[in-house]
């Protein structure tokens, strides 16, 4: 274990590599994400976007490369030879760093407030008053807590993205990773979940989001990052890389979503 | 002739309910150790390691192309030149366990192999072992996705238990059996054994339904007794 010092960025992403089948899917991802940032990572449809937050928490298991979170190394290259820490410290590192994911995967035989202390429980040992204090706390952050005994398939799309973003709340944690959290809403719920998600970056969360969604990247984000072809080809401020002066491709991919 | 059914059987009916008795208790024995046995199965055969794997596919392969009744006669004759005398009764169990389990072993299989990815990933990336992922998430989840195929084999293994009658079990057949050579009255006795396994099975079939529908998830919101969110809002 490394020393952390609060200057040092939470999550730190060098020349991570990734093939399936041996077709390169990341060649090269380099990323920093510093304490009450907000990053968004936007780029084409199959650039990559979900590898890299299953690589940084060890969904899929990365080729090579370094990973450092919070001080600890996850994998690192010595010498040659890749490494990648014991499963405990992995699994301790995405507990502080949990998922909220595109189609909400909350599990359907719990109810809301068990989706909620699952995790406390199982992982943290929360007892479970404990737990459920916590849930309902997280709960009502996402305006949830009156559904508390509801089971996910009596919610909506949106519910169930609010429920899940609680879920990731309870862990108390220090990154919370979202793949493309509104994608999957009718266009009338993507509205209650940004809402959420912008409570959140107002309350200092540091987050990283993959996403096509460019209302919620215009009002959230403070750093974007554009990866493409397996690389993070830009990175920078939103007024940077949505100004006048933007990159083109950047210009013409925005065009492209804007529709 | 057609008089026996009112007259004579009735006074075997309490032997036939004795044979009954021993019937559900082969079925209820089998059903817990056969379920056990083939859950175990399912996890050994969905397991990476080959050399785990493959003794319980060929158990499995073989109990399924091969008679139950054979596996029996094998079980209770044939042991015991090998130095395992089991009780007709036991060598019953162990048949009847042993076939059910590479049954179920393919249910639970299935059932294990269609849990959601999608929440097997969200469980993981909260920080669970794969254990703790298998308790918490796949097993309940495949346990509620098993169980009325768990009820039907139940039903079948009620019925199939009269084969244990060929290796002298006293059980509902046997006992039928042994009124016949009595009374001679086939027919009678026989429509009786049936009307028996109808009631036997019919019941069964009632009560698994029921603990189907209380253990639906949406359905067990009716035995949370006070709402969490009440409790403030009452206090108001
Ligand atoms: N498990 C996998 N097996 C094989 N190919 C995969 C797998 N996951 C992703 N890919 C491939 O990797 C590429 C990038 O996928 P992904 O990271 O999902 O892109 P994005 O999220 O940016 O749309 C795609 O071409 C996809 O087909
Ligand atoms: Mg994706």
């Amino acid at each position: 274990m490394t020393s952390f010092s609060p200057s040092s960025p939470v999550l730190l992403v060098r020349q991570l590599r990734k093939s399936f089948r041996g077709a390169p899917v990341l060649k090269s991802v380099d990323l920093a994400i510093h304490q009450g940032e907000i990053a968004c990572l936007i780029g084409p449809s199959g650039a990559g976007k979900s590898t890299i937050l299953r690589c940084i928490n060890f969904l899929e298991r990365p080729d090579s490369g370094e990973i450092t979170f919070f001080g600890e190394r996850l994998c690192s290259e010595d010498g040659n030879i890749f490494h990648i820490a014991p499963e405990r410290t992995l699994q301790h590192a995405r507990a502080r760093m949990p998922m909220v994911f595109q189609h909400f995967n909350l599990f359907s035989h719990r109810t809301v407030i068990g989706n909620v202390m699952e995790g406390q429980m199982v992982v943290l040992h929360r007892n479970r008053d404990e737990a459920r204090d916590r849930a309902r706390a997280c709960l009502a952050r996402v305006g949830m807590l009156e559904r508390a005994e509801f089971y996910p398939d009596q919610l909506s799309g949106g519910q169930k993205q609010r429920v899940a973003i609680a879920r990731a709340l309870a862990m108390s944690p220090a990154l919370i990773l979202f793949d493309e959290p509104t994608s999957a809403l009718d266009p009338a719920l993507v509205q209650e979940v940004q809402g959420v998600m912008r409570d959140l970056s107002a309350e200092g969360m540091t987050m990283l989001i993959v996403t096509h969604d460019m209302r919620l990247v215009k009002s959230i984000a403070t750093t974007i990052h554009f990866c493409a072809d397996g690389h993070i080809a830009e990175s920078g401020s939103p007024a940077l890389l949505f100004g006048d002066t933007a990159p083109s491709r950047i210009q013409s991919f925005m065009d492209a979503a804007a529709h | 002739m057609y008089n026996f059914f009112f007259f004579e059987v009735p006074e075997h009916l309490p032997f036939l309910l004795k044979g009954a008795l021993v019937t559900i208790e082969l079925s209820l024995i089998s059903m817990v150790l056969g379920t056990a046995l083939g859950f175990f199965l399912a996890i050994g055969r969905l397991s990476s390691r080959r050399l785990l794997r493959l003794p319980m596919d060929i158990f499995v392969e073989i109990m399924r192309d091969t008679p139950l009744i054979v596996q029996l006669l094998l079980i209770y004759f044939s042991l015991p030149e090998a130095g395992i005398v089991l009780s007709a009764f036991w060598a019953g169990i162990a048949g009847l366990t042993l076939n059910l389990a590479a049954y179920l072993s393919e249910v639970f299989r299935a059932a294990i192999s269609a849990v959601d990815p999608g929440q097997k990933a969200a469980a993981i990336s909260l920080g669970m072992s794969p254990v703790a992922v298998y308790r918490r998430v796949v097993i309940p989840q495949a346990g509620l996705a098993a169980l009325p195929t768990l009820g039907g084999y139940f039903i079948a293994l009620l019925k199939d238990c009269s084969l244990v009658s060929f290796i002298s079990v006293n059980e509902l057949l046997r006992h039928a059996t042994i009124v016949i050579s009595d009374t001679f009255d086939s027919m009678n006795t026989y429509i009786m054994v049936a009307i028996i396994y109808f009631v036997m099975s019919f019941v069964s079939a009632r009560i698994i339904r029921h603990i189907e529908v209380r253990l639906a998830p949406t359905n067990r919101r009716g035995t949370i007794s006070v709402p969490l969110t009440m409790d403030k809002e009452g206090a108001r």
